[in-house]
Formats: C-alpha cells, sequence, structure tokens
C-alpha cells in the first residue's frame, strides 16, 4: 500500500543516525541538456541497495568529503527503487564536483525526505504535470507511475517547458509517454530555427487544454515564479486549490527538520515538503523574500 | 525517626550552605558541575566547583541593549537572573562532530567515533531556561527523529532549578507563561528565601542528592514566604507581551511597514539567535585536513541573520535584513507553535539585552499590533 498522507510521510532513513550517509558509488553518467545530467547511483552496501524505496517527488541528501552536501531530488521510476537516478543541473559546488567526478565517483546518499506527489488521490480523474526546466526531474517518477497505472487515469497531460529548444529535459522519452495515451505540449521561451513548436512560457499550455475542473489534479515543478503563474491558469480554470501541488525549494542542510534552513512559515520544506497542496502554501506564495 | 531522605514532591529546607552538600553528592555521583559564575564581565554558566564559583552578593542590570554588573547590598546566592548564554550550550553545542570521513583509495568510509556523553548537573536553571529546555526537547527528542547528540546528553543532565524572585529589567516570562516558578522537569527545584532555600524535591535522584544535606521537611511558613516571594516576582516583571493570537497577528501582517522600520536599526547580527535559549538553527561543514584526506562533518550554530541562511543556487531567498528580521520574528512567536506546539519564545529578555542597537521585540509586537 502507498502511503496516502501527502502532509506527513515519514522518512524511512537508511542509517539509524539520520544524519550518517550510506557510502554509493556513480555508476553511470547520462548527459541531458547543457549544465545538466542523469547519475545512476549504486548503494554500496548490499542490505542499503534492497532496503531503498522512494515515493515519486521525494529526495535524497547526496555528500561529499570537503565540499558539502545537496538535497536532489530522484529522478527514477518508484517500481524500480533499486535504479536510483538523480538528474542534477551544475549550480553550485558540489553539483559541480559531482559533475567533475562522473561514472566511478563515490558519494554519500541520506534519504529519502520529505512528501511526494499524491498520485494516488489524483486517481479517478484527470492529470496535469507541469514542469519547467530541471522541474520536470522531480516529476518524472510521477510520470512513471501514472504510466504503471494507465488505467486508474482518465486525461493525462505533460507541460514542458525549457528555455531553449536545447534544454528540454527528456525529449527522448516524450513518444514513450505518448505511447501511453498521454498528451506531452512543450514550449520554449526563446526559439531557434529548427524548433517547430510553441514558443512562450509554460503556463502559456494551459490554453491548449480544456480541464475539467471538477476532476483534475495539477502537480507542478519548476521555478517559483513559473510555479506561480502555473497556479494562477489553474486557478483560472477553476480547480480547486487543495488539488494543486506545487514541489518547493529552499536551503537544506540536514533534511530531518533540525537545521531550520527549509521553512516556509511554519512548515518544513524538508518533512511536510517539498510537495505542498496549493492550500497549505496560499497564504505565503506571494510574499516577497519569504 | 527522621526520614534519610525526602520523598518526590514534597519540599524541604536547607541552610544556604548545604547547597554546597549537594554540590559535592552531585560530584561523587560523576557529575560535572555547571552554573553561574562571573567571567568576562557577566555571569555566564560554566563549570563550576563549588559555592564559592557562584557570583554570591552580585546581580545584572540589564535593559535594551546593555548588561553591567553590580554588587548587591546582601549576600544573595542567585540575585541575578540570566546572562548571554544558555544550557542550550551544553545541551545543543555551537559545535559538534557528526562523524568523520576516511578515503580509502577508491572512495571513502564514514567514521563514527563513540563520544563520551558529558554528565552535567545544571545548578540553578531559571523557570524560563527550564522552559527552554523543554521546548528544545520537543525539538530534538520529541520528534519523528531525534538527535542523538542533544538526547545523550539531556538524558544524563540532572537538573536544580531555581524559582526565580528577582526577575530583571528584560524579563516577560509571566506573559509567555514559564515562570517565575519552575513547574515540573526537575530533580530539584529551590526558592532562595533570606537565610535558607526552600528545596521541593523533583525526582528519586534529586531527594537521593539531599542525602548529605542537614535538610528538613519545610513548615508551612517557609513555603508561605516562598509562595509570596514569587508572587511578588510575578508583578514585578520588566515587561510583557500580549500574546494573543500572535500567530495570527504576524502571519497575517508580513507586509506590515513596521518590518521596513525596524531594519533600518537591526543590524543583522545574529545576537538575538545566539543569545536566545531556544534558537535551534544550525548549519553543517566540512573541516579537511590538509591532504584532503580525512574530512570533519562539524554541525555548527546558524542564525536566519545570516545572509547565506537563506542561499540557494540563484540567490538569496531572504536578500535584506526586513526579510531576516521577520523571519526570526514570525518563527519565534509564530509558526513554532505551528511547528512545535509552543511558542519558541520564554520571556527570558536575553535578545532585548544582547541586541546592540536595544530593539526590543515586546515593542516590535505591539507596534505591530499598533499600540505603539
Amino acid at each position: 500500500m502507498t502511503e496516502l498522507n501527502v502532509q506527513s510521510v515519514l522518512s524511512q532513513p537508511l542509517q539509524t543516525d539520520a544524519m550518517l550517509p550510506e557510502v554509493a558509488m556513480i555508476s553511470a553518467v547520462n548527459p541531458e541538456t547543457p549544465g545538466v545530467a542523469t547519475y545512476t547511483i549504486e548503494l554500496q552496501k548490499q542490505e542499503a541497495r534492497e532496503n531503498f524505496r522512494f515515493q515519486p517527488g521525494q529526495f535524497n541528501m547526496l555528500y561529499l568529503p570537503g565540499i558539502g552536501e545537496v538535497a536532489i531530488s530522484i529522478s527514477s521510476d518508484p517500481a524500480k527503487p533499486s535504479e536510483l537516478l538523480h538528474t542534477i543541473r551544475v549550480a553550485g559546488n558540489v553539483t559541480s564536483a559531482i559533475d567533475k567526478m562522473g561514472a566511478g565517483g563515490t558519494l554519500g546518499v541520506r534519504g529519502p525526505y520529505g512528501s511526494h506527489w499524491p498520485v494516488e488521490t489524483a486517481e479517478g480523474g484527470d492529470l496535469i504535470l507541469v514542469g519547467g526546466g530541471i522541474g520536470l526531474a522531480p516529476l518524472r517518477p510521477a510520470i512513471y507511475s501514472v504510466i504503471h497505472n494507465r488505467d486508474k487515469y482518465q486525461q493525462v497531460s505533460i507541460l514542458v517547458g525549457a528555455r531553449s529548444p536545447e534544454d528540454l529535459l527528456f525529449p527522448e522519452e516524450y513518444d514513450s509517454w505518448r505511447a501511453h495515451d498521454i498528451d506531452v505540449l512543450g514550449t520554449v521561451d526563446r526559439a531557434d530555427s529548427s524548433w517547430p513548436g510553441r514558443v512562450g512560457v509554460v503556463p502559456m499550455l494551459f490554453y491548449s487544454l480544456r480541464p475539467d475542473p471538477r476532476r483534475t489534479t495539477v502537480f507542478t515543478c519548476g521555478p517559483e515564479i513559473m510555479m506561480r503563474f502555473v497556479v494562477y491558469e489553474a486557478l483560472a480554470r477553476r480547480i480547486p486549490k487543495e488539488r494543486i501541488f506545487v514541489s518547493l525549494e529552499r536551503n537544506m542542510k540536514c533534511a530531518i527538520g533540525f537545521c531550520g534552513h527549509c521553512q516556509y512559515g511554519p512548515t518544513f520544506l524538508c518533512k511536510e515538503g517539498p510537495v505542498l497542496s496549493f492550500e497549505r502554501v496560499e497564504a505565503f506564495f506571494n510574499v516577497e523574500d519569504f | 525517626m527522621n526520614q534519610v531522605t525526602p520523598n518526590p514532591g514534597e519540599q524541604v529546607v536547607i541552610p544556604k550552605t548545604a547547597l554546597q552538600n549537594i554540590m559535592d553528592a552531585l560530584k561523587e555521583r560523576g557529575y560535572d558541575l555547571i552554573g553561574p559564575t562571573l567571567r568576562e564581565g557577566a555571569i555566564l554558566y560554566d563549570h563550576i566547583s563549588g559555592v564559592e564559583d557562584l557570583p554570591i552578593g552580585w546581580t545584572d542590570e540589564q535593559s535594551p541593549g546593555s548588561y553591567r554588573l553590580q554588587e548587591r547590598s546582601d549576600e544573595r546566592y542567585f540575585g541575578y537572573v540570566v546572562g548571554p548564554n544558555s544550557w542550550k550550550r551544553f545541551l545543543y553545542p555551537p559545535q559538534t562532530k557528526l562523524f568523520s570521513t576516511r578515503s580509502n583509495g577508491d572512495g571513502f568510509e564514514v567514521i563514527v567515533e563513540d563520544q563520551p556523553t558529558p554528565n552535567y548537573a545544571f545548578i540553578g536553571v531559571l523557570a524560563c531556561d527550564l522552559a527552554a529546555v523543554k521546548t528544545l526537547d520537543r525539538i530534538f527528542i520529541e520528534g519523528d527523529i531525534q538527535d542523538p547528540h542533544y538526547s545523550k546528553r539531556r538524558e544524563n543532565a540532572f537538573i536544580l532549578a531555581n524559582n526565580c524572585t528577582e526577575p530583571g529589567a528584560n524579563c516577560f516570562c509571566v506573559s509567555m507563561g514559564t515562570g517565575p516558578e519552575c513547574r515540573g522537569d526537575f530533580d530539584l527545584a529551590m526558592t532562595e528565601l533570606k537565610d535558607v532555600f526552600l528545596v521541593e524535591v523533583g525526582s528519586p535522584l534529586g531527594a537521593h542528592m539531599l542525602n548529605g544535606a542537614p535538610w528538613r521537611l519545610a513548615g508551612a511558613m517557609e513555603v508561605n514566604r516562598a509562595r509570596q516571594a514569587l508572587a511578588e516576582a510575578e508583578s514585578r516583571m520588566g515587561r510583557t507581551l500580549d500574546t494573543s493570537d500572535l500567530p495570527g497577528l504576524l502571519l497575517d501582517n508580513l507586509d506590515h511597514p513596521r518590518w521596513d522600520e525596524v531594519a533600518q536599526r537591526c543590524l543583522s547580527c545574529a545576537n538575538c539567535t545566539m543569545v536566545c535559549p531556544t534558537c535551534f538553527c544550525s548549519d553543517i561543514n566540512d573541516v579537511s585536513d590538509l591532504t584532503g584526506q580525512e574530512t570533519e562533518r562539524i554541525r555548527i550554530w546558524d542564525s536566519c541573520f545570516n545572509p547565506d541562511y537563506s542561499y540557494v543556487h540563484g540567490g538569496h531567498v531572504r536578500p535584506n535584513i526586513r526579510s531576516r528580521y521577520r523571519q526570526w520574528l514570525t518563527h519565534k512567536l509564530a509558526s513554532w507553535i505551528g511547528q512545535f506546539g509552543t511558542s519558541g519564545c520564554v520571556g527570558c529578555g536575553r535578545c532585548i539585552t544582547w541586541c546592540p542597537v536595544g530593539i526590543n521585540l515586546t515593542e516590535e509586537v505591539a507596534a505591530i499590533r499598533g499600540e505603539v
């Protein structure tokens, strides 16, 4: 049985002392878009490998000694927990060190942490998944879950946006998603002559849909400004705020609610987030510098 | 025949000098005594060996942005309130080594050393600070995940609490419902009377520590005198804070102009968070040896006033003092209640005293309430 309550999914840490990482190896690196690659991670201890389970939208803490630790969403299929993937954009010290290290490198893994996309509560209705840039990575496990249970959903649409055509994430998979009767729509902020598709920001893709607000659930992950407009478009179509889910990002040091960094009002994004219903975050969503 | 050991719940009287007997008993049992002592021009909690290390006959005069030691006209053992450090420093040290790693050819191994857990006996824990310890318990022990470092220290700690009869000018424990009387969660709790300590026994261990002291069961007169002293203390609080619906007040006023105003004064120096007995935020740093072969992972106190506290790729979520002060105050007084079921503030007044520009959170709240 999968956990239904998104607000209080208890993590199942790999270690009894939740701050201790498991040693893991990068067994493969798959370049995605400029500055982004997907890393296959193999936990060294067999027991840890066998016991590792995660839900779509959860994240791990990846650690490199002497460099630091970062929270990175899992981008692989929750039904294949042994094939653990993280899709990482080079952004800071740790991510560039992981990038330089490449296949064969060793890192520490703690997790999985956080709440997940409520794929079960969306069953029976329509689902719209909206990913901007690297924000599609945390959504991919949800996409795989939906595909495994495709008959439990009605209309499923995936809206993907990126800055430029070459920044579109996982383009080689779009056709396989479409093969499961999923609409995949893409758009880019800036096109070049090779791009036959839409130009514009992701929330605009809502104009191509006619969602039925009585049965539609929205999952979105991307830059906060993008999610703000996705929420706006969803609300404009009368989709109730308790069925709009965002994945928020803040600085995280511990991922277990001790370090304080990821607070979003009363919410610790590491424990009750990163996936939260808009209803839960509405009061703070438009507050500047919160 | 006289009782050898009082029972938990009983109140006894000991001469003031018998505090030394309790300390000796604690030391004999292997406790490391931590209590108030004069250090660096302030009364700090630190290692003490006996009553001679207590700041007997001293007091602390506090006001916003000011702390001064003064000699008293009497020989009170505990005639002062709280200084710039708190018991937090001992239960949740400013730096904690979490683990270390060592390179081993292909990669690295994680090494966890068994660190001995200190046996602290806290001497003179005031009611506000006792509430602060209980607040830290909620964070580090009573949640889904326990912090092993805090839990072990806390489990070992002996608490000799201290009912506060001399509140300071920045104190508002009555407003926060945390004092001046220590309610539960202590081994012993004393009230300093003119010539004696009235001691309430909170645990069998506490009772045991009285064995070597010349104690007798308290009489109604002494109990009444302690009651009266506490009632007087309650009426002499330096400050008040209207706590009615603080979450509503603060979280519904995130755009209040007062945040801009206080940002003009606040230096974002983080003093308030460092002296706060409940502020628990931490950063985690790596310290490597010169070869890079061995790395220690160190948890270190952090503050929401540090710009990097809110850094995510691309920038700082809270890039200015306005947003950082707002984060601190709304967390302390409002969102903390949603997180841990209690306020993050115990009314000790440290943040008011040790703010270099004298920002007084009770005034800031009153201003947002529209009362100033």
